[in-house]
């Protein structure tokens, strides 16, 4: 018998219990499916942290300022409370000393209320230089960024990031407006575009938003705010002094991030007493998340291992009742001349049409997992906004992603698991005696 | 054998009715030797011979109905012929090849082979149609038969059945599915056709249309062995062996061939 007829057949006899045979397909449908949506979710969650982690720049190295742990070996003095992190010194340092460092972004945050009449949020008040909105890919959506201008003149502007600009100025225009920072004023000269979170790094758990930041120029901040911040914590008071938050050297090519980050890393490790500074590489963030990617998705498969484990058990529980029930048929074909062999294959054969149903029919519906996300995503956005808006950022714009290989690998695997789990019932419809096979009512 | 002489042989069954007295001869070469064979197993302890030192001999074109008490051993003599059985002792040579030795897998194909089994059951597979039923044992043929379909098709004229193709053995009458059975049995060209009580589940009339059938099959040149316990039935063979206690208690000739 060739294959199409084998299929056929295996087709006809399963159709005798079309519901018995129809929950064992859903076994394996249910696990094939598990096997693509979880796969295609994880992707589309590795996809965004890439994205993500691409956005902070492959050429970059972010260096930043972190308050060390222990406090007791801090410059501590009560008058001038604690000072930690990155210079302004190292600033220079990092620009004159190491020669593949092409350009360098200094920037120094703080959070504070913003205010426009009565309207306020928390925002993240950012000092910074024209070049940090090409480097964190933030265009302007309306007005003009800071320049080199507003950075010489220590000018009182800012630019605001599309949602503070939102909460602050919801009907009126902000452009030319003034924002007020506990008690100075600055004109609004700009408005940044929407932009999707950043990849945590060094010292924020949280992935960066940058959609309640106020910029105003560095030279400004550092007039107007200056380097020590009171800070309230515990209920007690405390006065820090750090010169900048951040300082994102960029460097030419991918080639030279690592050596460059050593360079970098030796260089600090020269003129700081203690650690107080993080430096991250986000090309290493990027093989970490490959990492990552590549043990969630063992984790995965190992999951959807044990869904189609469980389907071949109600794979194999139908195909030893089925053997069980057609006893007689098994002792005519003997009689009429069907070796062991060929009784094995006509079982397996019945088995893999079971597994195989559920395979495809797992792959059909695995094809839905976009549409379906989508629709769920829709019903919960219009049925439940206040559940929407809770929802992280990550899961409201997770998109999944359909991966080739989970698709062919869930579906061998069906394939596979229907075989190994038809082994046995074929087998023990073979060794039947054909003499007591024909007995069998 | 060629195809072409199979073929006739099924149309002279299908055209010849069932002329009663004139016999075709049984041929002298010998389709089928039992030498010599025991058959014994354990049985709570026990040591039963089913078989007993028996040494028969089956000619082509001969009909033999094997008779005998439950217990006399006549399915086990089925069972030995039919290749489904092995004997403790002695020799069964069929097709001149001794099968008392063969493996599993060697005798599954002297089945497929040289025999056709009719059982007292029918013994069709249910989810199969008609014509799929009577294809089951080409599916077993090693080489493939050619033609398999218009043989199908052929032989379900020749039992009747034209007209009921593809229906499945349920929507069938019990004598129309014996000759569903008696088609399968046919459809491999075999050397002997088996008979395991092939009326035992048939009324009267039905019975006698299918011992019709099994004649006409046999004055075509068909060498049946049939066992039975009932006598009018084993009156239509051309030899009744009647076992005892595991051996041939007597052989008679119930209507001699014309010679």
């Amino acid at each position: 018998m060739d294959v199409l007829q084998q299929i056929r057949l295996g087709f006809r006899s399963l159709m005798l219990h079309k519901l018995r045979s129809g929950l064992a397909v859903l076994g394996i449908l249910i696990g094939v499916t598990a096997v693509i949506w979880l796969v295609a979710m994880g992707e589309g969650v590795s996809f965004q942290a890439q994205q993500q982690i691409k956005d902070l720049g492959a050429t970059s190295i972010i260096i930043r300022s972190i308050k060390p742990a222990d406090e007791s070996t801090l410059d501590t003095n009560s008058r001038m409370g604690i000072s930690y992190g990155l210079l302004r010194d190292d600033y220079d340092r990092l620009l004159s000393n190491v020669p593949t460092i092409s350009r360098a972004v200094p920037m120094r945050e703080i959070s504070r209320e913003v205010r426009h009449r009565d309207r306020a949020i928390d925002g993240q008040l950012i000092g910074c230089t024209p070049d940090y909105f090409a480097l964190n890919r933030l265009p302007i959506a309306r007005g003009r960024p800071l320049t080199e201008v507003d950075l010489r003149t220590y000018a009182n502007v800012t630019v605001l990031a599309h949602e503070a600009a939102g909460t602050l100025f919801p009907i009126a225009d902000p452009l030319g407006r003034a924002v007020q920072v506990g008690q100075e004023f600055y004109v609004v000269v700009g408005v940044a575009a929407p932009r999707t979170a950043a990849a945590a790094i060094g010292g924020s758990l949280g992935a960066r938003q940058y959609d309640r930041d106020v910029y105003i120029p560095l030279s400004t901040f550092r007039t107007r705010i200056g380097d020590r911040v009171f800070t309230v914590r515990a209920g007690s008071t405390q006065l820090e002094t750090v010169e900048l938050s951040q300082i994102t050297a960029v460097v030419d090519s991918m080639s030279d991030v690592d050596e460059t980050a050593n360079v970098v890393k030796s260089l600090l490790a020269r003129y700081h007493k203690q650690v107080d500074y993080a430096v991250v590489v986000p090309k290493e963030l990027l093989e970490q998340a490959e990492t990552m990617r590549a043990m969630f998705n063992v984790l995965l498969v190992l999951i959807a291992g044990i869904s189609l484990l469980v389907g071949g058990i109600g794979i194999m529980n139908i195909m030893l009742a089925t053997v069980t029930e057609r006893t007689r048929e098994i002792g005519i074909r003997r009689a009429l001349g069907a070796t062991r062999t060929e009784i094995v294959q006509q079982f397996l054969w019945e088995t893999v049409v079971l597994s195989g149903t559920g395979g495809l029919l797992g792959v059909l519906f695995g094809f839905l997992c976009g549409p379906t996300i989508t629709a769920v995503r829709a019903a919960v956005a219009g049925g439940l906004p206040d559940v929407w808006a809770a929802l992280p950022a990550n899961i409201r714009n997770l998109e999944p992603r359909l991966a080739p290989w989970s698709v062919i690998a869930a579906f061998g695997i069906s394939v596979g698991v229907g075989i190994l789990f038809g082994i046995y019932p074929a087998r023990r419809a073979a060794s039947m005696d054909p003499i007591e096979a024909l007995r069998h009512e | 054998m060629s195809d072409t002489t199979r073929d006739s042989q099924i149309d002279a069954a299908a055209v010849t009715p069932a002329v009663r007295g004139t016999l075709p001869p049984v041929g002298d070469d010998v389709v089928a030797s039992v030498v010599r064979v025991s058959k014994a197993y354990r049985l709570g302890g026990h040591l039963v011979r089913a078989l007993d030192d028996v040494s028969i001999d089956f000619h082509r074109g001969d009909f033999v109905a094997i008779m005998g008490s439950s217990g006399s051993g006549k399915s086990t003599l089925l069972n030995l012929l039919g290749c489904l059985d092995r004997p403790t002792t002695g020799r069964y040579i069929l097709a001149g090849q001794d099968v008392a030795r063969m493996d599993d897998q060697t005798l599954s194909r002297v089945r497929g082979r040289y025999l056709g089994f009719i059982f007292q059951s029918y013994n069709l597979i249910q989810q199969l149609s008609v014509v799929e039923n009577i294809a089951v044992p080409l599916a077993y043929q090693r080489p493939p038969l050619p033609g398999g379909h218009d043989r199908c098709l052929r032989l379900a004229e020749l039992v009747g059945l034209s007209g009921r193709l593809g229906h499945r053995p349920t929507e069938l009458s019990g004598g129309q599915q014996q000759r569903v059975a008696i088609a399968r049995a046919l459809v491999n060209n075999p050397q002997v056709i088996l008979a395991d009580e092939p009326t035992g589940n048939l009324d009267t009339a039905t019975s006698h249309e299918i011992m019709d059938l099994l004649d006409a099959l046999n004055r075509a040149g068909r060498t049946i062995v049939m066992v039975t316990h009932e006598d009018d039935i084993a009156a239509r063979a051309r030899r009744v062996v009647r076992l005892r206690d595991g051996r041939i208690e007597r052989v008679s000739e119930n209507r001699p061939a014309a010679s």
